[in-house]
């Protein structure tokens, strides 16, 4: 399959998840640059970690008008699989695409360390190749990663099974320890923790070529 | 044109004779702009006046140097077609003035020195002085210094998407008016996709690119060049402002524009703005270049000349393309959103002219300007020599070693290196405090680097000469203890003000002593930079030389500071080492306990040092050691502990044979010993023995405890988890 990594000005990790798909876990995958009108032919998206247009004013808030966010919607309501990892999350959060909002770490500090997850939902495309319970350990490296959302939101996301991981040992303060979720659909998730810096041994973990894994089974079956 | 008066030349921090020198060299007197750029770029700072006469002390060629010092950076060739930049850089100065912005600002000067090569930065390491986290007077603002200039490194590296992979952090008094900032940054390139900072063929276009230029950072270089006064914070608006997000669209322009083949040369606006880059450039090339002030885009309205010359605005680069192939060039900033300018040309007659309006404001000719700088044989004497040996208080080694554990130069520094993103590109193969060196690997080759940064002011100070070798020593072992071979080196000389024939003696001293050990290690310095005038209302710093040296290992696991099994045999490459009461005065011990400095810095042994590291490399090449970790500050109690720090819980119990007293076996800081474990102490021994050096089984590892005896008789015994708390909760406790 083909994963397309898109590339806003100020994206930072989008050769780590490139590289992740590509050299780790085998798979094809292109970059797109962000006033691209159109995805091409890729088979699922990533929303790739960095400082998308430094950041400024709230994050993600600027990249959410950029001409390819379009094209990302699009993809997503025609079932397209879609995923944003850490600012890409704070990305598809200011979109709409994803509910809540990432603030402020309690801490008020950036904090990159290793977290571990707990994996609360296999019923989802990204990870179906996981087992409820699991723990899986990536690292977090963000300022603003405070997942918010209104009790009703977060009851929603709850009865819905929407949750994918939880924090143990919460770095930033998140609502119900929450660290990454998926839509209504189950089409599009976002997380902060980073799998793409978690799918090479020698970076210290290989648990998150299970989130990558499990996209490739779910565009197997599709 | 009339003579300046004497104040204004004053103002310039031009001395008289300095002020002749330019009017012999433009056969008239200078315009007021021109009195600006001579100004900067003979600034202490661009120009290195006082200490270039000793800089040519040091080694700088070798097999692997591609470029030595004299470019925006070092590179060195690492095989398979691939080389490395880095440097070291200070932003002392500004740090101390506007924490966040100086240090961030900082990052940014040496990144672009990184990028302007034509390498991708890939790994940023800090060396960090601060003052006294807990002064009664002080302490506030030391913490809010502190505080700010992380939280600035963190700001600009993060974003930029650069992993800070490590660096050192250290304490003193003599740092509470002067905290030091030096920022190492290393990236890679084809050997074949180099560039340099050199203008050629006249009448090529002289382009304009990034930021605007806007009236921040005036006179910064100056500014570094002078000692502080009470006034200091009134310059707060010579700190300039740094903008990641800029600077990262900057270098992904750059290096995509490089690809086009059609840029001639480039060079980054640092420190003396567009003065520095135009006359550099041309001086470096054999060839004038003419710009028309009109034509810099400026981001407020009226500046002069004077101004717009002399600006340290940020994120800005000049580049010389080929005539007729702009457009290509063009096209890329474009595509990254990046205003491009083409602000001159450049010509034969090796002339700076710059023109505002059409009308001629400076006309010097480059290379007198770039390279005739004064040059100083300032006075030395001796360095000022510390007191004598104190009466030594007897401290037990128990009680000892959990308040050196918790003192703020040995414990754990999380509280700084999580603010940094040290993962960033995935190639870090061990970031801070997992072994003695960072390591990042190197995708396209299959190698790895590794890098250290070392520089110790208290032993600096008892002798400048030992110190820099010491550094020197520290940083090749660093590397060697993770398997690295040491090759190349930058270095950072933090002084206080030359014009004191005693500080100019310190300098010259490290200087001397630095060059004696990089050329016997090997590591020839392919670039680096001075910081002087660190002085506050008259107290100067400790003489403080930073080296930054880099090592090439083959891509692997890396063997880490903890134990990892119980049952193993811990052995002391190079013996539990040589030291008396004079050698112990530079020590965390005689800091941390006595609280005094006095003596003389641990005897270090080259040759000795040399067959230590050749053995450990061997060791490590076999995959003998499981764990591996080199003697340093708090010396052999304190790197038992934190070997024991590992996830899996595992001490150690040790059996000393000497006969010094214990808390000096325990805590003293004689070099050339590193502390192992492993499965194969026969085969350790073997090689050991082939390096003739002396390699002690001392204990064996347990788990949970820590136990130092020194022939049977008990000297400390404590519980991992008791020392391993004091250890990772101090730093938080003092930043409050």
């Amino acid at each position: 399959m083909k994963f397309g990594v898109i590339v806003f000005p100020g994206s930072n990790c989008d050769h780590d998840a490139f590289y992740a798909v590509t050299t780790n876990l085998g798979q094809k995958a292109e970059f797109v640059w962000h006033d691209s009108p159109s995805l091409g032919d890729v088979d699922a998206v990533i929303l790739p970690g960095g400082f998308s247009y430094g950041d400024y004013l709230r994050c993600g808030a600027i990249a959410r008008f950029s001409p390819v966010m379009r094209a990302v919607e699009k993809f997503a309501a025609a079932g397209g699989l879609v995923m944003g990892f850490c600012n890409g999350f704070q990305i598809l959060v200011e979109a709409g695409l994803l509910p809540g909002a990432l603030i402020r770490n309690r801490g008020l500090k950036f904090v990159c360390r290793e977290v571990r997850l707990r994996t609360e939902t296999v019923n989802s495309p990204f990870t179906n190749q996981a087992e409820v319970g699991q723990i899986l350990r990536l690292p977090v490296a963000h300022g603003e990663g405070c997942y918010f959302a209104d009790s009703r939101t977060l009851d929603e996301l709850q009865a819905e099974d929407r949750v994918l991981f939880r924090y143990v040992d919460n770095p930033n303060g998140s609502l119900s320890d929450i660290a990454g979720i998926v839509n209504h659909e189950r089409n599009v998730m976002g997380m902060m923790p980073h799998p793409e810096r978690a799918s090479d041994a020698l970076m210290g973990s290989t648990d998150g070529l299970t989130i990558f894994r499990s996209v490739v089974q779910a565009a197997v079956r599709a | 044109m009339t003579a300046h008066a004497p104040e204004v030349i004053a103002q310039h921090q031009l001395t008289t004779e300095e002020y002749q020198k330019i009017v012999s060299i433009l056969g008239r007197e200078p315009s007021y702009t021109e009195l600006g750029i001579f100004s900067v770029m003979w600034s202490e700072h661009c120009s290195y006046k006082s200490s270039r006469l000793h800089l040519k002390k040091l080694p700088t060629k070798g097999r692997l140097v591609v470029q030595g010092p004299g470019e925006n950076a070092g590179i060195i060739d690492i095989g398979g077609g691939y080389v490395i930049a880095f440097k070291i850089e200070s932003h002392n100065h500004p740090s101390f003035i506007e924490p966040l912005q100086g240090a961030a600002t900082g990052v940014g000067g040496i990144l672009r020195d990184i990028f302007t090569m034509g390498a991708r930065p890939i790994a940023v390491l800090d060396s960090l002085r601060f003052g006294r986290l807990d002064d009664a007077e002080t302490g506030a603002r030391n913490r809010r210094i502190l505080s700010g200039v992380v939280a600035g490194i963190a700001h600009y590296g993060n974003c930029f998407g650069v992993p800070t992979v490590g660096g050192e952090c250290i304490f003193e008094a003599c740092y509470d008016g002067n905290p030091l900032v030096n920022v190492f940054a290393l990236g890679i390139c084809k050997k074949e996709d180099v560039f340099y900072a050199k203008a050629a063929g006249a009448g090529n276009p002289v382009i304009y690119v990034g930021a605007r230029t806007g009236r921040d950072g005036i006179h910064g270089a100056s500014m570094a060049s002078a000692e502080f006064t009470e006034e200091a914070k009134q310059k707060r608006p010579n700190v300039q402002v740094g903008d990641p997000f800029m600077e990262k669209l900057l270098l992904e322009a750059c290096i995509e524009a490089m690809k086009t083949g059609a840029i001639v040369g480039i060079q980054d606006m640092g420190a003396a703005g567009l003065t520095c880059s135009t006359c550099e450039m041309g001086s470096r090339g054999e060839v004038g270049i003419e710009i028309e002030l009109d034509k810099v885009p400026q981001r407020e309205t009226g500046m002069t000349p004077y101004e717009i010359m002399l600006s340290e605005s940020q994120e800005r680069m000049l580049l010389v393309a080929s005539k007729g192939r702009e457009e290509e060039v063009y096209q890329v900033f474009r595509k990254w959103g990046l205003e491009a300018a083409e602000i001159g040309v450049v010509t034969e007659d090796g002339k700076l002219r710059v023109r505002h309006h059409g009308v001629v404001v400076a006309e010097i000719p480059n290379r007198e300007l770039a390279d005739e700088a004064p040059l100083y044989d300032r006075p030395h004497t001796h360095p000022p020599r510390a007191g004598l040996i104190p009466g030594l208080p007897v401290a037990k080694v128990q009680r000892t070693l959990p308040t050196l554990l918790g003192a703020l130069d040995i414990c754990s520094k999380r509280w700084i290196w999580e603010q940094y993103d040290y993962q960033v590109r995935t190639n870090t193969v061990a970031g801070p405090e997992r072994t003695d060196a960072a390591i990042v690997r190197i995708k396209e080759t299959g190698t790895s680097i590794a890098i250290s940064l070392d520089g110790n002011g208290r032993y600096s100070y008892l002798s400048p000469r030992e110190g820099a070798r010491l550094a020197v020593a520290e940083s090749c072992r660093n590397l060697s203890t993770v398997g690295a071979r040491p090759v190349a080196a930058t270095n950072c000389l933090n002084f206080g003000n030359p014009e004191r024939p005693e500080i100019m003696a310190q300098l010259v001293e490290a200087i001397e002593g630095m060059s004696e050990a990089c050329l016997f290690f090997d590591t020839p310095i392919t670039g680096g930079n001075v910081s002087l005038y660190n002085e506050t209302l008259g107290e100067g710093i400790y003489p403080t030389p930073v080296l930054g040296i880099v090592g090439t290992l083959k891509t692997a696991e890396p063997v880490t500071i903890p134990f990892k099994n119980a049952g193993r045999s811990v052995m002391l490459l190079g013996g539990v080492g040589e030291c008396d009461d004079t050698r112990f005065g530079g020590t965390q011990y005689a800091k941390e306990i006595v609280k005094q400095l006095w003596g003389l810095p641990p005897a270090l042994d080259m040759e000795y040092e040399q067959r230590v590291q050749f053995a450990i490399r061997k060791i490590i090449a076999e995959g003998l050691a499981e764990s591996a970790h080199d003697l340093s500050d708090g010396g052999l109690a304190v790197a038992l502990a934190e070997c024991s720090f590992g996830p899996n819980h595992i001490g150690a119990t040790i059996d000393l044979d000497s006969d010094l007293r214990p808390e000096m076996l325990a805590f003293h800081e004689a070099p050339s010993r590193i502390l192992i474990s492993t499965e194969f102490p026969k085969k350790v021994a073997a090689i050991a023995e082939k390096y003739e050096i002396a390699a002690p089984v001392v204990g064996v590892t347990i788990e949970k405890g820590i136990e130092i005896r020194q022939r049977t008789i008990t000297l400390g015994a404590w519980e991992i988890e008791a020392l391993k708390t004091a250890y990772a909760q101090a730093f938080e406790s003092h930043v409050r």
